[in-house]
């Protein structure tokens, strides 16, 4: 193109820092795929939005994840090995699943990923981790079993697994000084992860300052806010007007939800394209974007001790403001009296 | 090379993508004879859910089960659900269970639609066919796509082109429609895949005039890309037939066939044991057995009694002299100690020997007394089981759908673009590689024309005031539970025990685990073993670049879910000539799927 034919507003438009980058996704942790899963549903971006380009700026994306890979076998690990040996770079490593304790038993294994040649045996998922951890320029923690063990580290587990921090040191950062990226859920919000991802790769663009992670490693403008502060149904809260059972458009405390003091955006973000959700659907916040997550939320069908509590707290005002407004709102149904009817 | 023969060569895939999960594949092939003569299939999951499931609040166990599997986890939550509500003795309203139909309706859609389109497509890609049949590409080029009208795509290598990975306009219309039925799915389950608002004695989700709004309108936009998308794909598997003669030895195996029902009719099903029987043969997906052709039973209570858990070459100890959960069920029929009611696991780590112990998974078998055989049933990877059980079973019968005898019709109304259709899923001649996966798309269809009736019934309760979702129950000191349901991949069931009010037993038994079970301690050999080591080759490449495509086919037909993990290993290496016994010499091993 001459350079009368360069369109005038090719000037906004800046090569990324970081021309091109690998993502390289190992589900072999203890988890279900389901986090993979959920990223094929998401489109805040969607995965071909990344893997086609059609975001301005950011790094030409090539894709490993087991579930899409076009390749099989060795040569799907291919990558895995050119960036294990060092001749792949930069990558973004993402882990799915929980990390097990394979030092818990005298021989065998829990999670494995490939055979090694050399012997025959399973190549563990720690040993993968082992040795790419190091050279990835991030790490991210897909779903709440990666980030924190989630349900297969639930008490009385036999595979004494834990997530990713636990595994490799909280204080852990990458060679591009970036510390571990937890977007937990189980399984993850898909757009919170792809967001996170997208954000990851417009730092690598030179396009975003240092990704902005809370103690627990969650990206802050995702997980700062409760479940609660989101929730369409908060306001029944606030009038103290509790549904008895499920199946009720009322707030659902009593029935077991952890809405209150579980640090995620479901209720304002919906499931998928906003359909969907938890306690905003009908369904009990069971806390599984959460550290804690199953054991200190279990039973899930009781009341949190705390909510009690507090839903007693809120019963004189509730109920004072609600008559008060149901009052107004009786008269605000009526036309002004000067219409005719 | 592999032992004196030069034309036998080991080839490896580890692991194999494009299934839920990790799978590795270890086969000898005999290139001059164009067979796979042995095979080891092997993954590496072990995570303890029925270990971990001890002692908790029985009303968690759908909460915990749906985790075991990312792709169908409602499905294991549904089937939670149902045991739930027996042992709890609770009847949903019928409200609840039209919408969790319809959330299971959609879910039937989503996975197909993706696994068929986005993962197994690819296998009959533009990309892979020039990889490994050059030859059949270019016949593709120069056949016209007998429903080139409905679909679109002129020729069947345009049809090829569509389905590559991402540039494919076909690929990525099925990736955004996974979508679109994923939705209807959250508007009923609230999220997908581990839902949110299901509970024993039924659901939270609130049954407005909007919801099934949302649904329905959806519904019918998946209806009118179905109605392309089930041409499309009886014209790229019937030109498989066409252009590779024997096509259908590839993956085949007996009609061992089981269904477990999916679809409950609140109009009969009350969840209790008892009437198990009459309220399983009133589901919308008839549950029973086919033996060669056969249908040998449609009684739930029959199909769970038969149920026997063996262990062949497993990571676990024996649980016979173990402790006896059940003596007998609700009706006073025995119930033996390898039920999954009476099973315990306990796991025993070790390192992978295919001389002797190599898998985490069992070896779960239908015992048929008629002739004492404890049967390795498959599931014909979901779909192909559903529709042979429901067509010989001619029990459904709701105007959007008939079972006939010899087939199911399948009727989509009119929309946006195109007009009515009646779609035929006729009963194939074979059990084999494309019967699973054309079965995989018409089930989608079946579940699009059920969706239509459970909408009209829910809309039904809703406009006669009949809105409630959900009934109060107690959890019991004492009690025993089993669902019975379908996974998208095939039959699914949970057995619980409760004691003193909480979990003292559970038993998940996914498809998977059935398909991809080892050599048990009778020394029957497990489903995909057969079907593999039937497998004749048809891939041009000889050992170089050797992509085993047709191998990769017969795999991903049974739609392998990995969380299952599965390790299988059939046999040592023998004369080829005895290969096609499907007994000689092989041993499968599978993972333990929970």
């Amino acid at each position: 193109m001459d350079q009368a034919s360069v369109p005038y507003g090719r000037k906004t438009q800046r090569p990324p820092v970081i021309p091109a980058i690998d993502i390289l996704w190992i589900t072999a942790g203890l988890g279900c795929d389901g986090d993979t899963i959920a990223m094929t549903s998401a489109t805040q971006p969607s995965i071909e939005d990344l893997v086609l380009g059609a975001i301005p700026g950011i790094p030409r994306v090539s894709f490993h994840n087991p579930v899409l890979a076009y390749a099989v076998g060795d040569d799907f690990l291919r990558t895995f090995e050119l960036a294990a040996e060092g001749n792949l770079d930069p990558f973004i490593l993402v882990i799915e699943g929980s990390i097990p304790n394979e030092r818990n038993k005298n021989e065998g294994y829990w999670a494995a990923l490939g055979t090694d040649r050399a012997t025959g045996q399973p190549i563990t998922t720690c040993e993968w981790i082992d040795r790419l951890a190091p050279r990835a320029w991030a790490v991210m923690a897909a779903g709440t079993c990666s980030a924190y063990g989630g349900i297969h580290a639930m008490l009385g587990n036999p595979t004494g697994c834990m997530g990713l921090p636990d595994y490799m040191g909280w204080g852990w950062k990458s060679k591009a000084g970036i510390p571990i990226v937890c977007v937990p859920g189980c399984p993850i919000q898909p757009d919170n992860f792809m967001e996170t991802l997208l954000y990851l790769l417009r730092q690598a663009a030179g396009q975003a300052p240092m990704i902005s992670l809370d103690e627990e490693l969650r990206p802050t403008w995702l997980f700062s806010q409760t479940v609660h502060e989101g929730c369409d149904r908060a306001g029944y809260y606030e009038q103290a007007d509790f549904a008895e059972a499920y199946g009720s458009i009322k707030c659902i405390v009593k029935q077991g939800c952890w809405g209150p003091v579980v640090q995620c955006n479901v209720g304002k973000r919906g499931w998928m394209d906003g359909i969907g959700g938890c306690p905003n659907v009908g369904g009990v916040c069971i806390g599984c974007t959460m550290p804690g997550f199953p054991d200190k939320f279990m039973p899930f069908l009781e009341e949190p001790p705390g909510a009690k509590l507090s839903r007693t707290a809120v019963v004189t005002y509730g109920r004072t403001v609600r008559a008060l407004r149901n009052f107004t709102k009786a008269s605000l149904n009526k036309e002004p009296e000067w219409r005719g009817k | 090379m592999s032992g004196d023969n030069p034309n036998l060569v080991r080839m490896s895939w580890d692991p194999i993508t494009r299934i839920v999960g990790s799978l590795g594949l270890h086969t000898t092939i005999d290139f001059a004879n164009r067979r796979v003569v042995e095979c080891h299939s092997t993954s590496s999951i072990f995570r303890g859910y029925s270990i971990f499931m001890k002692g908790k609040d029985p009303r968690d166990a759908h909460f915990i089960t749906s985790r075991i599997c990312g792709i169908c986890g409602d499905n294991h939550a549904t089937c939670a659900v149902y045991a739930q509500n027996m042992a709890f003795g609770v009847r949903p309203p019928a409200l609840a269970d039209w919408i969790i139909n319809l959330g299971e309706a959609a879910e039937y859609m989503f996975d197909h639609n993706l696994y068929q389109d986005n993962l197994v497509g690819v296998d009959f890609c533009e990309q892979m066919i020039r990889e490994t049949n050059p030859s059949v590409l270019a016949r593709a080029e120069t056949t016209s796509a007998p429903h080139a009208a409905i679909h679109g795509y002129r020729t069947i290598a345009d049809i090829m082109q569509a389905l590559n990975p991402f540039t494919g306009t076909f690929y990525r219309e099925a990736l955004q429609m996974s979508r679109l039925s994923r939705e209807m799915f959250c508007l009923m389950e609230g999220r997908h895949v581990h839902p949110s608002t299901l509970y024993p004695g039924g659901i939270g989700t609130v049954p407005s005039v909007q919801l099934f709004t949302e649904y329905q309108v959806r519904l019918m936009k998946y209806a009118e890309f179905l109605k392309r998308a089930v041409p499309l794909h009886d014209d790229l598997f019937d030109f498989f037939y066409d252009a590779l003669p024997g096509y259908e030895e590839v993956g085949r195996r007996r009609v061992l066939l089981g269904c477990w029902g999916a679809f409950n009719n609140p109009g009969a099903c009350d969840f209790t044991y008892a009437r198990m029987n009459e309220w399983g043969r009133a589901m919308h997906v008839t549950p029973g057995i086919v033996v060669d052709g056969e249908l040998i039973t449609t009684d739930l209570v029959e199909i769970n009694l038969g149920i026997r858990i063996l262990l062949g070459s497993s990571f676990y100890d024996d649980w016979q002299d173990g402790e006896t959960f059940v003596r007998t069920d609700p009706l006073g029929n025995p119930v033996d100690q390898r039920h999954p009611w009476n099973q315990t696991t306990s796991p025993r780590p070790q390192k992978r020997d295919f001389q002797g112990n190599y898998t985490w998974v069992m070896s779960p078998r239908w015992f048929d007394r008629r002739t004492n055989a404890h049967l390795a049933l498959d599931t014909g990877g979901g779909p192909l089981a559903r529709f042979w059980v429901t067509a010989l079973a001619r029990l459904v019968d709701i105007g959007y759908i008939k079972a006939t005898g010899s087939g199911v019709k399948i009727y989509l109304p009119k929309t946006m673009t195109m007009p009515e259709v009646e779609f035929e899923w006729k009963i194939p001649r074979w059990n084999n590689t494309l019967e699973r996966d054309r079965a995989r798309t018409y089930f989608q269809a079946y579940a699009a024309a059920a969706a239509l009736y459970f909408i009209e019934r829910a809309l039904e309760e809703v406009h006669a005031g009949r809105t409630k979702t959900w009934s109060e129950f107690k959890v019991p000191e004492e009690a025993i539970g089993c669902g019975f349901h379908e996974a998208v991949r095939g039959l699914l069931s949970h057995h619980v025990v409760i004691r003193q009010g909480k979990i003292a037993n559970y038993h998940p038994y996914p498809p998977t685990c059935w398909n991809a079970s080892p050599r048990d301690s009778f020394g029957t050999p497990g489903p995909y073993e057969d079907a593999v080591l039937s497998t004749p080759i048809f891939e041009e490449n000889g050992p170089d670049g050797f992509k085993g495509i047709d191998i990769m086919r017969t795999l991903r037909s049974f739609d392998p879910c990995m969380p299952c993990g599965v390790h299988m290993y059939l046999g040592n290496g023998r004369e080829i000539s005895v290969q096609h016994s499907p007994t000689f010499g092989m041993q499968l091993v599978s993972g333990k799927a929970t």
